[in-house]
């Protein structure tokens, strides 16, 4: 390890050499910027659909003239039920695949996790960058089937059988592409859980870790448990679409008053089972790396200790185990008896006590502390209560009785939308604000912040709030017309148009982040190497920190991760590296 | 109270046990946030830097929040143990007596509904796939069946009497559909493959519902609540819930004679 230490103190290696090279931050940061670009494709996609959500049927402003009259997508600018379902199922594999959890865990998780260990670089560098290869991959192969005949697939992210098997969309892509997504990820898992294990820092004891370094974890285990099973499953999907095996097609299926040509035996439920197994925990792999961010930015940014800090791991490890017990609790209405139905609402309910005492302490880590109010802070308060909407919101849908008023409506879009967007989305701001100073060596500027927190917050709830008002009077999600076709659709129907105005204000509402993020990479104010004056061991390395190897000297460990405002010290933070006065 | 959550109209006996959960559910989780909200605001005037210039180490002492999650799970337990569970064994597994319950069978298709009475006799008449015609015969009923002969079969409409409880047994050609009929609370999914029902006692005629949204076009309406394909969001049906004595007449003016030749003309 001493070796990588050395070699950086001679002449740093050209940009190519770097791009390729299997230096964690520099895969990190491919990783982040991917991520980010694939967070704006879905986002784009979203602004199409919400247009069509708003004003069925009518073309959409500017696009018009880019599309010709028999186009199969959008003649003349207006979306076609098959794009709008394309759509639908695209943003929900982008965001959730191809952007969020790789931007986690891909982009913050290779990044942060070596430097706040200590070590020079990921246990086993060539695998981490494989893994962005499989992830780059997996992209290309999806993203290709836009450019198809038949385009991409339009059978939902969820991709039930039997539509996802007998519609002839890109589903073939969908399944080859997330077998690719699957290895990327699997090779991350073991990367972090290795380095998390084996690369810790002398004096690094695992209560020492940030709690960050615990929910990358939590999380790279749910990755490497749950996602084989949905591999698994592709497989048999792609082999009923491709090989005429009935893996997920019962007998006797007629399809437009015609028998349909397979051989039948099959479940149609089975692939729900062997989906959800996955793409539940795949809902704390979304929110996991959240908290760990959210922590770090609110123990900096309070200058305190995280309240309950042995709680918030034991948390979010009973958290990780409890999620591969939950699954089902998207399948009440397909038939369940009331012994299964028992289980797992018990289970669901079971899970929401980590959640909530990992929310509490970091809302209990706020008292007594003398609070900053810096961009990244504002972003992981708000980060909050939004979470707080989005969990609480999962309790009505998770009593299987009032279940069956809100599954499958915008509800549903609403609770999650809620989770995900301004609750991990509001905590990736926090963590690009809060690390970019570290990344890049410069500081993204904080009126620019202000324009785009203040905005984002106020849109994101117009976006979402609409959502759960229309759910309750009881519209079905993944409507092409935004419920335009029923009398109680009407009835709510002008909520649309308030959820999508709201999105394209958010989409405004962007533009000062992406200015400040291009603008402060190069003229951005110059940063010391822990502007923050924080504690945890990334934070002992230059700014950037060096290229193959991290740190000046290995690093030691003499406390626990957030030791700020230590009584009788006259400084308001005690870094891990320093050691104890004599 | 419904309304005031924007739920829709109430027309199912069942659907007031629903409403009641899902009325408490919310108010339980409005007071949560509520009071974790105004903890926030607090918290974040009196520990602001210009007034705390140097924080607590050690922060809170007090023991609240083991009190509070310990409230949090009582309550999450009790909404569970006696609200949710017993209503799902009472309303949506038990199904209710054959001689009093009226039995209907459901067959959905990409992106319809086809609704199948026993007719004058209330027996099904028996149903194989190579009947099946998209047009002529949706369900694939056998017309020289004994018991089929006087059955009804309607696409996208189904006919109810009011106050009697109603079986409906769900069964797809095709896809995953999912049977939402907003009013009466009625949700579940039809899975090809998988027999699965759904009984409710609708409580609120056509007539009565007309007369509370003021509009003579108004009819309770089904909506396919799972991703089916390209029509599914125009995969429409309507509810007609009758007086027993209008709906007594309506089986006897719709079902076929069974002693007629012409059988399978029927079906417009």
């Amino acid at each position: 390890m001493t070796e990588g230490i050395r070699h950086s103190a001679r002449r740093e290696p050209g940009w190519l050499r770097r791009a390729v090279s299997c230096d964690h931050k520099v895969i990190g940061i491919q990783y982040a910027l991917t991520a980010l670009l694939m967070l704006f494709v879905a986002f784009c996609m979203v602004l199409m659909m919400r247009w069509q959500l708003a004003y069925p049927e009518s073309p959409f402003p500017f696009l018009s003239n880019f599309f010709g009259e028999d186009d199969t997508r959008m003649p003349k600018g207006v979306m076609l039920p098959n794009f709008y379902n394309q759509l639908g199922a695209m943003h929900g594999t982008y965001m959730v695949f191809l952007a969020v959890v790789p931007l986690l865990v891909g982009g913050f998780g290779t990044y942060l996790v070596p430097l706040m260990l200590g070590a020079p670089n990921l246990a086993f560098p060539r695998l981490s960058r494989v893994g962005y290869l499989c992830y780059l991959a997996g992209i290309v192969i999806i993203s290709f089937s836009f450019i198809t005949p038949a385009g991409p697939s339009n059978s939902g992210w969820t991709g039930y059988p039997p539509l996802s098997v007998i519609e002839t969309g890109g589903q073939t892509y969908w399944l080859v592409g997330i077998a690719f997504v699957y290895l990327s990820s699997l090779f991350l898992a073991i990367n972090l859980i290795t380095s998390i294990v084996q690369l810790r820092a002398p004096g690094l004891s695992l209560l020492r870790l940030p709690f960050f370094v615990w929910s990358q974890l939590v999380t790279s285990y749910l990755l490497l448990l749950a996602f084989p099973p949905l591999a698994a499953a592709a497989v048999l999907q792609l082999m009923d679409r491709l090989e005429g095996t009935s893996f997920f097609l019962p007998s006797g299926l007629v399809v437009t008053g015609k028998p349909l040509d397979a051989s039948g035996g099959g479940s149609a439920l089975l692939w729900q089972h062997l989906f959800w197994f996955l793409a539940h925990p795949e809902v704390y792999v979304l929110i996991l790396p959240a908290f760990g961010i959210i922590a770090e930015v609110i123990a900096n940014n309070t200058r305190k200790p995280l309240w309950g800090y042995k709680g918030m791991v034991v948390s979010a490890v009973f958290m990780g185990f409890m999620s591969m017990l939950v699954w089902a609790h998207h399948m009440f209405l397909t038939g369940m008896g009331t012994v299964i139905s028992t289980f797992f609402q018990a289970t669901t309910l079971i899970i929401s006590i980590p959640s909530i005492i990992m929310a509490t302490s970091l809302l209990v880590s706020l008292w007594g502390g003398s609070i900053r109010f810096t961009v990244p802070m504002l972003f992981a308060l708000a980060f909050l209560p939004m979470f707080g909407i989005g969990g609480l919101t999962g309790l009505p849908l998770a009593l299987s009785a009032t279940n069956i008023v809100l599954h499958d409506t915008y509800y549903v879009i609403g609770h999650f939308h809620y989770v995900v967007a301004p609750g991990t989305l509001f905590a990736i701001f926090a963590g690009v604000y809060y690390w970019f100073p570290k990344v890049t060596g410069r500081k993204l500027n904080d009126t620019l912040g202000h324009l785009h927190f203040w905005p984002s917050l106020l849109f994101m709830n117009a976006i979402f709030i609409p959502m759960l008002l229309q759910g309750l009077a009881g519209v079905s999600r993944r409507l092409y017309d935004g419920g335009a076709t029923y009398g109680f659709g009407q009835e709510v129907f002008f909520l649309n148009k308030a959820a999508t105005h709201s999105a394209f204000a958010l989409a405004i509402a962007q533009l000062p982040f992406v200015i400040n993020f291009v603008y402060s990479l190069r003229w951005g104010k110059k940063s010391a190497d822990n502007p923050w004056d924080a504690t945890s061991l990334e934070w002992n390395t230059p700014s950037p920190p060096r290229f193959g190897g991290n740190f000046d000297k290995p690093p030691r460990a003499h406390r626990g991760p957030n030791e700020y405002s230590v009584p009788g010290k006259a400084k308001d933070f005690s870094p891990q590296w320093e050691p104890e006065e004599a | 109270m419904s309304q005031w959550w924007g739920l829709p109209v109430l027309a199912s006996e069942h659907g007031a046990h629903v409403d009641r959960l899902l009325i408490l559910t919310h108010l339980f989780i409005a007071v949560l946030f509520a009071g974790w909200f105004a903890y926030g605001v607090y918290v974040l005037m009196r520990f602001r830097k210009s007034r705390q210039p140097r924080a607590d180490h050690h922060g809170a002492r007090s023991r609240a929040t083991y009190y509070i999650e310990a409230v949090v799970i009582g309550v999450e337990v009790l909404l569970l143990v006696a609200l949710s569970v017993p209503f799902w064994s009472r309303y949506v597994v038990a199904v209710p007596d054959e001689g009093e319950a009226l039995q209907v069978r459901l067959v959905a298709q990409q992106y319809a509904w086809n609704f199948h009475y026993g007719g004058a006799d209330g027996v099904f008449g028996r149903t194989a796939a190579e009947f099946i015609d998209d047009e002529l015969n949706p369900v694939g009923l056998d017309r020289d069946d004994p018991f089929g002969k006087d059955d009804i079969v309607l696409r996208n409409q189904l006919y109810l009497p009011v106050n009697r409880p109603a079986v409906i047994w769900l069964s797809s050609q095709d896809v995953i559909h999912s049977l939402n009929i907003p009013e009466l609370r009625v949700k579940q999914d039809v899975i090809p493959g998988v027999q699965t029902h759904v009984s409710f006692v609708p409580t609120m005629t056509t007539e009565q519902y007309r007369t509370i949204k003021g509009s003579a076009d108004r009819t309770f309406e089904i909506a396919c609540a799972q991703l089916c394909g390209l029509g599914h969001y125009k995969m429409r049906g309507f509810l007609h819930v009758l007086s027993p004595e209008a709906f007594a007449k309506w089986i006897e003016e719709n079902a076929p004679d069974p002693n007629a030749v012409e059988t399978d003309s029927f079906f417009s």
